[in-house]
């Protein structure tokens, strides 16, 4: 019979209905991979992109050349802070739910990564952070109010009303705003980077995106810069299996890693355990180290998975089974971790179940304390004539005409200022051009 | 006849052309096996197969740029753009491939694609799921531009787009998905059933993409409007008590300046609107064509009211949004000039 080119269609191993299959998952054993010195050659490293490194086993022991060796009261920490995360997600979904908020994207699953990386790093390096990061705000100590405010774009929201739930930045944290739109920071963060080169500086800078949006150009130019400038950046690659509805295979996942991106452009790529606060750490801190010596960027892909939606706006049990998150070969990033403390005698379920109550109080004290400042739905709310601001850096004169145009539709609605259509009812305002 | 809303209406269309078309093929991120995150695309795979309706990487750039090849190899590819304000990565693809390529080879190369995507605030999306850029496309030679404001005219027209040996950007209004929209965000959500323009043949029907609709005849004023802003104009012509014209333009470029101006030389006002930022806006050439062909007809200078010139903010979407109260100030204005 003759042989004709035909169309692939990459295929996730199970639908709704269907029993999860994760077999297409290559899991390296705990403590099995080596450790190459910081500035081995990109080439001579490409292993570690096919392999998966892991310091934690199936019972919590640390094991090999990448444990990366912490303190216990470091770990209790970590784990503090993914506790915090995870509680800080449950909330705020409650809280959309309850129609207080517009829109939330959870990190449940996700939380090792951010958290483990935000600790690896240096207070001073420059974070690209995606939309599923928010680990490395609490790690670097911005309080769950700030966050909360500006998820209720209320009176105190750092982005003033103009961005959606979860669209956080922090300059002085040297967090980078979060762009809706994918993969855009991953050639921004290779710049900032070079321009830490350029000016003799030791920060180094990181980025993250999906696994899905790895698909974009701009992941391709980040690559690309990366290589050519061996900038100090670590390029992150977060593969949760899930880019809404399609599976990694549709990002290219199905012949070969995602972290083997990286020798094809001349970068060392690392797979690792995503779900293991210890192997992220240690790998970060590998990558941190070669990028501060001169040995350029390093692509990493953390293996994890989406436990929850892709947000408040999906439903995931339309297109995969509700059974995956159960039948994830790595586990629970939280309850992994606790294992570990507990096998070295340094925690306990008790402690753990304190914990908790004592965070989910923080939260809700938290949540209570930023509604204060406003809600979508209470007042107090900003004044609507804010919008016009930042456009420029000086107001040109189009948009002041606008902004007074603006007020004065207000001011013909003393009935709620700032609600325009309540002016349904109310009489057309004053005959005026509006810019 | 059938009740559709405008998503039902559009997978209509696609559905039709899938059916008549064996060289119509649908691509786009979560728009196989999902049927599309609005659910434009639902149950079309299902249908009609892996092949004919592709899921796609998350690459817009690609989405268009493979789109071409396809329709240069002699498919008609329909590709879906999640939202409007992710069109940009595909912008080289669109601007300078996909609109010139007739051009530029004389005539012997082109790529009839039809490029889906919704547009336009009012669900909350904030400055990246709310834009209306249409007046960025307008500007570009090569490529035709369509917004339907009803289920009827969305069918219609995505099927002449479809058929249409030229690119088109078709915007979807997506607060128009489920229902028409009068401007109050605080009103319950009236269905498309309860409208005339919710009803939609089952069939093959095409809507002409070059001929704008006067939705309502009237005496004093004429309202150059498209997408959702033709049912705000509506609520803003009762609001402040004028007899307008309403014309739902529809089709953008290339523009059918025979009815726009044959109703501005009637009535001899003009208010023109749109939800997109101002500068520069598609409104300009409204305000240009009218003001070179009804000159002598005016009675006032024309009007345009607009999204303000900021990004979409999500705190003050309603603030943002040419609602009813300021383009009934506007309606009033011209109505006073003498």
């Amino acid at each position: 019979m003759a042989e004709r080119s035909r169309l692939h269609v990459p295929h996730p191993p199970a639908r709704p209905g269907e029993k999860p299959d994760f077999s297409y998952v290559t899991v390296t054993a705990a403590g099995e991979v080596a450790r190459p010195d910081v500035k081995a050659p990109a080439r001579e490293v490409e292993n570690l992109g096919r392999e998966m490194v892991r310091v934690l086993d199936d019972d919590g022991h640390a094991l090999g050349p990448w444990n990366p060796h912490l303190e216990p009261e470091d770990l209790q920490v970590a784990l503090r802070h993914m506790l915090l995360t995870r509680l800080f997600d449950d909330r705020m979904q409650r809280m959309q739910r309850q129609g207080r908020i517009s829109f939330y994207m959870k990190s449940t699953g996700e939380e090792a990564i951010s958290v483990a990386q935000a600790m690896a790093l240096q207070p001073g390096d420059m974070l690209f952070p995606s939309y599923r990061n928010q680990g490395l705000f609490i790690v670097r100590g911005r309080s769950l109010v700030d966050l909360m405010c500006q998820c209720l774009s209320n009176t105190r929201d750092m982005c003033r009303g103009r961005q959606m739930p979860i669209m956080y930045h922090w300059r002085a944290g040297n967090i980078f705003s979060i762009s809706g739109n994918l993969a855009t920071q991953f050639p921004q963060a290779v710049g900032w980077a070079m321009a830490a080169a350029i000016k003799g500086e030791d920060h180094i800078a990181a980025a993250w995106t999906g696994e899905g949006a790895s698909a974009e150009a701009d992941f391709h130019h980040g690559m690309t810069f990366a290589a050519v400038y061996q900038a100090p950046v670590i390029l992150n690659v977060v593969n949760n299996q899930w880019a809404i509805s399609t599976f990694q295979g549709f990002a290219g996942g199905e012949r070969r890693t995602f972290a083997e991106y990286g020798p094809g452009y001349g970068i060392p790529g690392v797979r690792v355990d995503g779900n293991d606060f210890l192997a992220v750490y240690a790998v970060t801190r590998w990558a941190a180290e070669r990028a501060r010596q001169s040995g350029g960027p390093t692509l990493i892909e953390h293996v994890t998975y989406r436990a929850g939606a892709h947000s408040t706006s999906d439903d995931p049990s339309r297109y995969r089974p509700k059974e995956e998150w159960a039948a994830w070969p790595l586990g629970d990033p939280i309850t992994r971790l606790k294992q570990h403390l507990i096998g070295l005698g340094e925690w306990s379920d008790e402690r753990q179940a304190a914990l908790e109550r004592q965070l989910d109080a923080h939260v809700i004290e938290c949540w209570k304390e930023a509604a204060s400042f406003g809600t979508l739905t209470e007042g107090p709310t900003l004044d609507p004539a804010t919008m016009f601001e930042d456009v420029f850096f000086e107001m040109p004169p189009h948009l002041a005409r606008q902004r007074e145009a603006l007020k004065r539709l207000a001011g013909s609605q003393p009935a709620k200022g700032s609600e325009q259509a309540r002016s349904l009812e109310a009489r057309p305002a004053t005959a005026a051009k509006e810019g | 006849m059938a009740h559709m809303n405008m998503v039902q209406a559009l997978n209509s269309a696609m559905d039709i052309m899938l059916e008549r078309d064996p060289r119509v093929v649908i691509l786009g991120e979560d728009v196989g096996y999902f049927g599309g995150v609005f659910r434009c695309t639902d149950g079309l795979q299902r249908k009609y197969g892996e092949h004919r309706v592709l899921d796609t990487p998350i690459a817009e750039g690609g989405i268009i740029a493979a789109a071409i090849g396809m329709g240069v190899n002699g498919l008609k590819p329909v590709a879906e753009i999640q939202f409007a304000d992710y069109i940009y990565p595909a912008f080289d693809q669109i601007v300078s491939e996909l609109a010139r390529l007739r051009y530029r080879t004389a005539g012997d190369f082109s790529a009839p694609v039809t490029i889906r995507t919704p547009c336009g605030g009012g669900i909350r999306g904030g400055q990246t799921h709310s834009q209306s850029p249409e007046g960025i496309f307008t500007h570009v030679c090569g490529i035709k531009v369509v917004m339907p404001s009803n289920p009827y005219d969305a069918k219609g027209l995505l099927i002449s787009s479809i058929e249409d040996e030229d690119p088109v950007v078709f915007f979807e209004p997506k607060r128009l998905y489920n229902g028409p929209f009068d401007g109050d965000p605080h009103k319950p959500a009236v269905p498309w059933s309860a409208h005339p323009k919710g009803a939609v043949p089952e069939g093959y029907y095409k809507v002409s993409l070059s001929k704008a609709e006067v939705v309502r005849r009237g005496r004093d004023v004429t309202i150059l409007v498209y997408g959702t802003m033709v049912h705000v104009a509506e609520a803003a012509m009762r609001l402040a008590k004028v007899d307008a014209e309403i014309i739902d333009v529809r089709a953008l470029a290339p523009l059918d300046t025979d009815t726009l101006c044959s109703s501005v030389c009637k009535t001899g006002r003009c208010v023109i609107v749109h939800e997109a930022t101002r500068y520069s806006g598609f409104g300009a050439e409204l305000a240009a064509t009218v003001q070179e062909e009804c000159f002598w007809h005016l009675e006032a200078p024309i009007a345009r009211v607009t999204g303000w010139d900021t990004p979409y903010p999500h705190a003050f979407e309603w603030e943002y949004f040419p609602g009813p109260a300021r383009i009934a100030a506007a309606l009033t204005r011209v109505m006073e000039d003498r």
